[in-house]
């Protein structure tokens, strides 16, 4: 029996993730030497394309695996983003130093926030969350040091001491945005395929049930928010990095971090890796087409959200998933029938052979 | 003296918070349904309110014969074509759609009526006030708004305890599955319940539109403040949420004494206070499994 069980194998990589990786290292490489043959407008787009990938990442991996559905992740977008003016104006660092800062800076104001809101569940957490960003957004437009309600610039000198020349200022914010997309999706890729992976995925499938086979469903919960407030502040330092100056209103904005990013992982996909992925195209493919339509792309995004939701919820990477099964971030764990090492059909083999 | 005075005011706003969270109070309780576009309809009535004004030349409180019925109707379409869709165990698809609902309805009401900030005006009712001693006045149209919001708790109250209606609407609170089963349609039960919210909400929608500027984008604040007092109440009790209203109404009134900037940060924070001392809110009824 033994050798039996032996003829099935846990495999987690999947053809399409061996060769999709492949194809993800090409790309990845012509993105990096992007600088030295594309133009500054492609390098801008690119920028932004990768810090809504990185945040559709985090809000995926709150409301898609652990159920923490936050309408209001503007808060730590904007509390990333005034901590970079804090360290790079005040406290003399380093912009791009001051990214991760500002991450851990986010992180730190995710606890007791998460104190608060972890008192409400499912939608009036949401709501919650959205009231908490608020006050955020409100509490700054009192402090004076940092512009009040009308905002900050980064000033000329901190700007120039990112590096020198603006080709290299730009070439380096560059850099930084594709190594944020980049992390964010290892990040969320290998928190998945570890132990806590298995248990934000039981915590997705069933609350009870996850809590009912030991799960720590509340302290999963809180991690999960700190570690997405993490990603979202140091996201938020490079957004700001790039418009050099920050405002409460564009800092804590509802619709720019959070109502677009929702509409990316909705209609990509909710609870997939490639999901966001998608959405995120689809999200830079229809503003482009709709760019002279005023409003209107968050009209007609807002209604492929909702009509997404209505029928398919899965969205459009789900629905790809199914029709050719078909899995580039391998998070699951399957059983493989392995005929090599199953010893009835190996023995029937060997008894063939020695028939004449 | 100022301070009773401003205590006084933000009772009577805080009425007008009640109507704002009154609807959302109402469909929690029936359908456990948590409607984020719940400030933007506001809105949306506010505006229906603007144009028939406009169009038609009556006073904003003769348009309420209108409008009332027109939002009650657009509720009810609402839940039977799109939010029955949504309702199940999981509580993704009813938020995102919502959430979908509220930017659209925001951002046609952008296209239609641009970015302007309006106000309906009431004539002679604007400026009347019922003077009480040396420095206190109150605005009869402030004490309308807030006798108005008891008076819709009160029916709502009657209604949901006294009419068939009523014992449909607590019977798929408690159990939807076996008021089902007792032969209640359950779909036809929760667009009544969102006509009867959105009633409430076109007669917010108005009052808030005679009281203050309005324009297309402040539809997510007033969700919140409806969330708030709804929070503080507790949720499930309509007289609760009353209390809630005029909770936020003060603190929002005595934080803009204390500074300028301070009126809706003041309520935000009494909310949250309210929320870590009490987190079940002041009068609990129902609770949110």
């Amino acid at each position: 029996m033994s050798e039996d069980a032996a003829a099935y194998r846990v495999a987690r990589g999947t053809a399409a993730s061996r060769y999709g990786a492949l194809v993800a290292v090409a790309g990845l490489a012509v993105l990096i030497s992007l600088p030295f043959w594309g133009g500054r407008a492609d390098m801008r787009t690119i920028v932004e394309i990768a810090y809504y990938l990185a945040l559709a990442q985090l809000w995926n991996l709150l409301a898609g695996y652990a159920g923490l559905v936050s309408v209001g992740q503007q808060a730590f977008l904007g509390l990333g983003g005034y901590a970079l003016f804090v360290f790079a104006i005040h406290a003399g660092v380093h912009p791009l130093a001051a990214i991760p800062l500002a991450g851990i800076a986010a992180a730190l104001f995710a606890v007791p926030t998460a104190f608060i809101v972890f008192r409400l569940r499912g939608a009036y957490f949401a709501i919650g969350t959205w009231v908490v960003a608020e006050v955020y957004m409100l509490s700054f437009a009192q402090i004076s040091a940092l512009g009040g309600g009308s905002g900050i610039s980064l000033p000329a000198a901190v700007v120039k001491g990112i590096a020198a020349g603006r080709m290299w200022r730009e070439t380096t914010i560059y850099w930084t945005g594709l190594a944020i997309a980049v992390g964010a999706i290892a990040l969320v890729y290998l928190l998945l395929r570890s132990r806590h992976g298995l248990a934000l995925t039981a915590i997705r499938d069933s609350e009870e049930a996850s809590g009912s086979l030991g799960v720590d469903n509340f302290r999963t919960k809180i991690w999960v928010y700190i570690v997405a407030a993490f990603g979202t502040g140091m996201v938020g330092a490079l957004v700001f990095l790039t418009k050099l100056r920050i405002s409460p209103e564009a800092g804590f904005n509802v619709i720019d971090w959070t109502a677009n990013v929702i509409f990316i992982v909705v209609i990509g996909g909710i609870g997939t890796i490639e999901g966001p992925i998608v959405g995120v195209i689809v999200f830079f493919v229809l503003r482009e087409l709709l760019a002279d339509f005023g409003s209107w792309y968050l009209i007609v995004l807002g209604a492929a959200a909702v009509l997404m939701m209505l029928r398919a919820p899965q969205g459009i990477w789900g629905l790809i998933a199914e029709r050719f099964d078909l899995r580039f971030f391998p998070v699951q764990r399957r059983l493989v029938f392995d005929p090599a090492s199953f010893s009835f059909v190996a023995e029937t083999q060997e008894e063939d052979k020695r028939k004449p | 003296m100022e301070w009773l005075d401003a205590i006084i005011q933000g009772v009577l706003l805080g009425g007008l918070y009640a109507l704002f969270a009154t609807g959302l109070s109402l469909i929690f309780g029936v359908m456990r349904l948590v409607n984020i576009a719940h400030g933007d309809l506001i809105v949306l009535a506010a505006f229906l309110g603007l144009a028939m004004v406009n169009g038609t030349g009556v006073h904003p409180l003769i348009s309420l014969i209108v409008i009332v019925p027109v939002m009650a109707g657009i509720g009810y379409a609402l839940q039977r074509g799109i939010l029955n869709l949504t309702l199940g165990r999981d509580i993704l698809p009813p938020l995102l759609v919502t959430f979908g609902l509220s930017i659209i309805i925001q951002n046609v009401l952008l296209e239609v009526f641009s970015a302007d900030t309006q106000r309906l005006k009431a004539g002679a009712l604007e400026t009347a006030s019922i003077a009480i001693g040396e420095q206190i006045a109150i605005g009869w149209f402030p004490l309308i708004v807030f006798l108005s919001a008891v008076g819709v708790i009160a029916i709502l109250q009657l209604v949901l305890f006294r009419t068939r209606l009523g014992t449909a609407f607590r019977a798929t609170s408690d159990d939807h599955e076996t008021a089902a089963l007792m032969g209640i349609d359950n779909r036809h039960v929760f667009a009544l319940a969102m006509a009867l919210a959105l009633a409430v909400v076109a007669l917010a929608g108005t009052f808030m539109a005679i009281r203050t500027n309005f324009s297309p984008a402040i539809g997510p604040a007033r969700l919140l403040y409806a969330f708030e007092a709804v929070i503080i109440g507790g949720l499930g009790s309509l007289w609760g949420t009353l209390a809630g209203g005029v909770i936020l109404g003060v603190a929002q009134a005595i934080g803009a004494k204390f500074h300028p900037g301070g009126q809706i940060l003041a309520g935000h924070v009494a909310f949250l206070i309210v929320l870590v001392l009490r987190p079940n809110g002041l009068f609990p009824r129902t609770r949110d499994r």
